[in-house]
């Protein structure tokens, strides 16, 4: 089997990691760079949402709630004593992770629509807890005031392209990440879980303990994905972290990618993400929500494996 | 010798249906026993207790010496337990080879350390599917099979975990005459390599030539349980079959 190996991929990501950020940056607009950014954090929250709901067949409508549990623990650190914002990615990916692997315990034994449902009730939840927790902004939000320049030594870098920076450095590391995964033991052992579980069990497979593995990493991303997020809007706003664009698009934009492999939710998120970009711009941006449902709509009739699954069956047809 | 599995005195009930009633059973190392039953006797929901599929309400089940109670199924195909399901649960998304390599990634490596090399288990994947003539189809997906050939590949996977026990859950059900021979021999073979194997089948002239002992379950109650021939003079059984 001809194939890259996880070390090859991870450097071959990070060139066009940097080459992303070298024509960034010399193109210079602000507004390219918020932009991106959000499609940048789609890609990290769809990969997220794919290592449970793809690789595992268990679909999380609570994605949401781990974004935003990322995005409060900054929030909560940063009215203690202001950390530096990579530091705070690591926190916010331990706080959602433990909280994923929590709810992975909890809702164990639940399948299909009922775990479903389960994590949308543990969105809200955390919404309201996070609603009636007056030291996070309560029901007000809260603000936090960006810094105009990010300053190392003599370096000074501007605050919008150093959040930048870090989300292109969480989505290779996510998508690095769940290609590993899905070449690896895990990824064979969730796909048994997607398959049949039962017959998993039967060759041997702890699926219990995978899911747990599963549902704290996915879990972990999302908080990732979350933790800048403060920084990047300013004021954040439960109704805004807790948002039903996040939880819709984190499953959309696999679907509409393909959910069996790591392509898919880069695709999607590139493709959507750009599509309501482009949209908020010309049109509004109440009509994202809208693109997001009639694309989806589009794409279960058309190609119901997402557009990575199109082109799978394309070239198997071609080959044969 | 002990035996390889005893199943003691176990008790399952649905609910205010009771499935299984005091079943005891003991299987020798090497033996092949038949196990038969009208439909709803319990048999499939004795092969669940004793792969730990469902849990047994009393009773106990000791396999190799070990007590199993308590374990999940991944547990007992560690140590040895594999089965086939009556309705083949081949692994939908992933080539013939690649649902062979599931049990030897989580089952063969768990147990006796991550001794092979990728290559190494290809190879292992391949003879186990020449084992049962899938070896042209190994890069084919479940879909692809005919009926007989899921069959097989059920059995393979469950051979693949490289078990001490294995327990065939009608694996023959509607087949052909000679595609019941294939599946046969391929059970024959297996048990003169040293598994010892259950069969549970509702095709006698196939239980008759296979079983070297006939265990008979009847609403729940192990009503016999000796030499085949003896088994089915048994008046008790020929009544559980043919009516009064």
């Amino acid at each position: 089997m001809k194939s890259v190996t996880t070390a090859k991929f991870s450097l071959i990501a990070g060139a066009i990691g940097v080459v992303i950020l070298l024509i960034a940056h010399a193109v210079g607009v602000d507004y390219l760079y918020f932009a991106s950014y959000t499609i940048l954090q789609f890609i990290v929250l769809a990969t997220a949402w794919n290592i449970l709901g793809g690789y595992c067949g268990y679909v999380n409508f609570g994605s949401a709630a781990f974004f935003a549990l990322g995005a409060y623990s900054s929030v909560f650190i940063h009215k203690l004593y202001p950390l530096p914002v990579p530091l705070l990615i690591v926190i916010g990916a331990m706080v959602s992770g433990v909280v994923g692997l929590g709810m992975g315990y909890l809702t164990l034994r639940l399948r299909g629509s009922f775990f479903a449902i389960a994590t949308l009730a543990l969105a809200v939840v955390l919404q309201t807890l996070v609603v009636n927790w007056d030291f996070v902004g309560g029901s007000r939000g809260a603000y936090i005031i960006r810094p105009e320049y990010l300053e190392i030594g003599s370096f000074k870098i501007p605050y919008i392209e150093y959040l930048f920076a870090l989300m292109l450095a969480l989505a290779i590391i996510a998508l690095v990440s769940a290609r590993t995964i899905e070449r690896s033991q895990l990824g064979f052992g969730f796909a048994t879980i997607r398959d049949d579980e039962l017959a998993a069990e039967a060759c041997g497979v702890p699926t219990l303990k995978l899911k747990l593995i599963a549902t704290a990493i996915s879990g972990a991303f999302m908080g990732m994905a979350g933790a800048p997020f403060p920084y990047y809007i300013g004021y954040l706003q439960p109704s805004s972290a807790f948002g039903l664009e996040y939880a819709v698009n984190s499953i959309a934009m696999p679907m509409i990618g393909g959910t069996t492999s790591w392509v898919g939710p880069l695709v999607g998120a590139v493709l959507l993400g750009s599509a309501q970009q482009y949209a908020t711009v010309t049109i509004s941006s109440a009509v994202n929500l809208l693109i997001v449902g009639l694309m989806l709509v589009g794409f279960v009739i058309i190609a119901p494996n997402g557009i990575v699954g199109l082109v799978q069956e394309r070239l198997r047809r071609k080959r044969s | 010798m002990s035996a390889l599995l005893h199943v003691d005195n176990i008790t399952k009930r649905f609910g205010g249906f009771v499935a299984l009633d005091g079943v005891e059973i003991e299987v020798a190392r090497g033996e092949r026993l038949g196990l038969i039953g009208p439909n709803g006797s319990g048999k499939s929901t004795l092969v669940n207790c004793i792969c730990g599929t469902l849990q047994n309400e009393t009773g106990n089940v000791r396999f190799d010496s070990q007590v199993m109670d308590g374990m999940s199924a991944h547990q007992r195909t560690h140590r040895g337990l594999a089965r086939s399901f009556q309705l083949p649960r081949p692994f939908h998304s992933m080539t013939l080879a690649d649902n062979l390599r599931i049990p030897l990634l989580y089952t063969v490596h768990a147990r006796s350390g991550p001794l092979r090399s990728p290559g190494d288990l290809t190879d292992r994947c391949h003879e186990l599917l020449e084992m049962v003539g899938l070896a042209p189809k190994a890069n084919q997906m479940p879909r692809d099979l005919t009926q007989v050939e899921m069959r097989k590949l059920e059995l393979a996977r469950a051979v693949a975990a490289e078990p001490k026990l294995l327990i065939a859950d009608e694996s023959m059900a509607g087949l052909s005459n000679s595609e019941v021979e294939d599946i046969l021999a391929l059970l024959m073979r297996l048990n003169e390599r040293g598994i010892t194997i259950i069969l549970i089948e509702h095709i006698m002239s196939a239980v008759m030539k296979f079983s070297q002992r006939l265990a008979v379950l009847v609403s729940g109650k192990k009503i016999a349980d000796g030499r085949p021939e003896d088994v089915v003079r048994n008046p008790e059984v020929v009544r559980a079959y043919l009516g009064e």
